[in-house]
């Protein structure tokens, strides 16, 4: 099955919620080796003038690999997961994540560049954290919080 | 916490200034609590019939658990991780992880060093150059951090 060329330009509105926990942050940064307080104890990040545990520079990835499953898991997109090769990786933060922070993403599909017989495809997620009070994204009003850009190589058949 | 009063200062930097090395060592464990952690449950990070079976030397490293434990020295040289505001990289070798379960041996290693790779004046920002290792061949590359300092 051939890459979709028409997925350019494609967008996927944001979709379910996601709950940011301190346990889960405390979790992530576990997992990736961080050792830094303002992870763990929510005095030390108080400390440096946040609201609660900071996220690590990378956990946007959780968020942002959960709206690329849109894209992977469209029928019409052609894409094999189990072909993909993760090619490139940004994260821009327009604000840090904290504990308590309510976040959606859109996706949106930049690029769709053959490669052989396969294709590298570059998507964005904006992640934006919906207003306090805002628990199902019903007034739409929303805080640009972090940019997730990353490109997979869908390689072709014996790539 | 006083981490803060440790902080790099902007002005004290230099283009070139080194700012510290670490060796980060890697077990299958540590995979699959990254998969975990993360939510991406791929088999080539924790299956070796699996990886194997799609052309890989072995179970190989998630590149974000790569990417993710490689910024810590950024985040603890900086004092605050919030002051990470951009960090990008490319996947270019994987990170193959030995089987070493029930020992006290490492599966693999990355070892990561830093350096001052530009500097803003405009927007009080440096950017961190990463070197990152594993095996004698580089793992990521274009791995650069921009740092908001005071």
């Amino acid at each position: 099955m051939t890459i979709n060329p028409d997925l350019q330009g494609r967008s996927y509105p944001a979709a379910e919620v996601y709950d940011v926990g301190r346990e889960k942050i405390r979790e992530f940064a576990r997992a990736v080796k961080a050792t830094h307080p303002a992870h763990f104890d929510v005095a030390a990040a108080e400390g440096l003038g946040h609201s609660d545990l900071v996220a690590p520079p990378t956990f946007a990835i959780i968020v942002a690999q959960r709206a690329d499953a849109q894209l992977i898991e469209d029928p019409e997109s052609g894409i094999d997961f189990s072909r993909v090769v993760h090619a490139d990786q940004r994260f821009t933060h327009h604000r840090p994540i904290v504990a308590g922070d309510r976040l959606v993403a859109e996706l949106h599909v930049d690029g769709v560049r053959a490669m052989g017989g396969g294709a590298m495809i570059t998507t964005r997620s904006e992640i934006f954290a919906l207003a306090p009070g805002d628990a199902t994204d019903a007034a739409g009003v929303r805080e640009p919080v972090a940019t997730a850009t990353s490109s997979i190589l869908v390689r072709g058949e014996g790539q | 916490m006083s981490t803060a009063s440790f902080a790099p200062k902007f002005a004290e930097l230099t283009v070139g200034q080194d700012i510290g090395s670490r060796s980060i060592t890697v077990t299958r464990t540590d995979l699959v609590k990254y998969a975990g952690a993360s939510g991406d449950f791929n088999p080539i990070h924790w299956n070796e019939a699996f990886a194997t079976g799609v052309g890989l030397p072995g179970v190989i490293a998630h590149g974000m658990f790569t990417m993710g434990a490689a910024v810590q020295l950024v985040t603890d040289w900086a004092g605050d991780p919030a002051a990470v505001v951009d960090f990008q990289t490319r996947f270019t070798k994987p990170v193959p992880v030995a089987d070493t379960t029930g020992t006290p041996e490492a599966g693999a290693v990355i070892e990561v060093s830093g350096a001052i790779g530009a500097l803003d004046a405009d927007a009080g920002t440096a950017r961190v150059d990463l070197t990152v290792v594993s095996a004698a061949q580089k793992v990521l590359v274009k791995a650069q951090a921009v740092v908001r300092l005071a």
